[in-house]
């Protein structure tokens, strides 16, 4: 059997330095270009990406970003530190949808993705049809000392599976846990770091929050209740500082919805997308 | 928590041993006040025995709220306690002395002491 996603490679100037992105496709209809969590890549999306049900009605994108999955860092990576701000990743995400032609997307992060689209609906209304925020807060503190992550005494693959594992849900398929634990295995080293540089440093996003107008841009928000890192609350409280923006908690699932367990995402996820179509 | 079984149960465990195959440690691991040793030679968990009263030696230290350890061990556990990592965030699991040995070998960590979560053990 062969998916029907297909994958491509892209070249981009971002920041002023050339790129070679690598993202996949599936489905034809309303764009909805999607962002993997820190440390991982596209691949997270891939039950999303073989759903007919959604890639009837929607384009569905989802890219590594530098220095994840297939796309490689720019040229001269060795010479610096890796770090994801707030400025460069809604950047990218822009010049992605732009390179891609993507006609006023509805875009859908998770976790750093789930917070960069509340700097997206702030910055980008009028370009987006909305926003979904999965394991989605505006801000959250450290609660661990990232630099183990990337450490010349410990395993880089193996700490970054393991510092994240529990963060998904417990009635996960095994199969799913531990995909999406590979994704992580395999992330360069640092990256995941640095992506933790923007969510649990730099890019604290509560002072946008109260020029979100969720008339121009809609905000769903759905978040599962396992998530210790991106708790309930955290969410709830993000979402009480944005007007109109909907929350839904999801029972069972954890920091990882779309990859740990896409068939208990769905029933949340889809009327969401309903939402998305009717409004055209 | 039947901590005396906990090797045996630990030896049958899949892959558990793969996880801590470059551990060799003694650690110090307490729930509240009581407190035992984890003797892990390559991974396999030797001997699990009471802590010595008087200056107990060891490589590293995991410590455990009582109160949040015992909802750790719920099964199912409630969410947000079913991770030691989640203990972590509530403040109530400290990792004290060579925390190293810890990250490097945190599938074993956390495999093992879920292991006192089933019945068995």
């Amino acid at each position: 059997m062969i998916e029907a996603i297909t994958g491509r490679y892209m070249r981009l100037e971002l920041e002023g330095r050339a790129h070679r992105l690598y993202f996949e496709e599936a489905g034809q209809g309303i764009p909805l270009l999607l962002l993997h969590t820190a440390g991982s890549d596209g691949r997270q999306w891939r039950s999303l990406l073989n759903d007919a049900e959604v890639t009837s009605r929607f384009r569905c994108v989802t890219f590594d970003m530098p220095w994840h999955g297939k796309s490689s860092p720019p040229e001269g990576w060795e010479k610096e530190t890796y770090q994801l701000t707030t400025a460069r990743y809604t950047g990218m995400i822009m010049a992605v949808a732009r390179a891609l032609g993507l006609d006023r997307p509805v875009v859908m992060g998770c976790s750093i993705g789930g917070r960069i689209v509340l700097d997206l609906a702030a910055e980008h209304a009028d370009e987006l049809r909305g926003v979904i925020g999965l394991q989605s807060a505006a801000f959250l503190s450290p609660y661990y000392d990232t630099s183990w992550l990337h450490h010349p005494h410990v395993h880089g693959g193996e700490v970054c599976g393991g510092i994240v594992s529990g963060l998904i849900g417990p009635h996960a398929p095994e199969a799913s846990r531990w995909e999406t634990l590979w994704h992580y295995m395999q992330g360069g080293p640092g990256v995941f770091r640095g992506d933790l540089h923007f969510y649990k440093g730099e890019g604290d996003l509560r002072p946008k929050l109260a020029r979100i107008d969720t008339k121009r841009c809609p905000v769903h928000m759905l978040t599962g209740n396992y998530d210790y890192s991106c708790k309930p609350e955290d969410t709830e409280a993000t979402a009480a500082a944005i007007p109109g923006a909907k929350v839904q908690i999801m029972n069972g699932l954890g920091h990882f919805p779309m990859s740990e367990d896409y068939a208990a995402l769905r029933p949340y996820l889809l009327p969401v997308l309903a939402e998305f179509q009717e409004r055209g | 928590m039947n901590i005396a079984a906990l090797p045996a149960r630990a030896a049958t465990a899949p892959g558990l041993a793969r996880w801590g195959r470059d551990l060799t440690a003694d650690v110090l691991f307490s729930v509240g006040d009581a407190a035992w040793i984890l003797a892990i030679h390559k991974g396999v968990l030797i001997s699990a025995n009471p802590a010595p009263a008087l200056m107990p030696s060891y490589d590293l230290a995991i410590r455990a709220g009582a109160e949040d350890f015992a909802r750790f061990l719920q099964d199912p556990p409630p969410p947000g306690w079913h991770d030691i990592m989640g203990l972590v965030r509530l403040g109530t699991f400290k990792v004290e002395g060579n925390v190293a040995l810890f990250m490097a070998h945190i599938f074993w960590f956390k495999g093992v002491l879920a292991l006192l979560r089933e019945p068995r053990a």
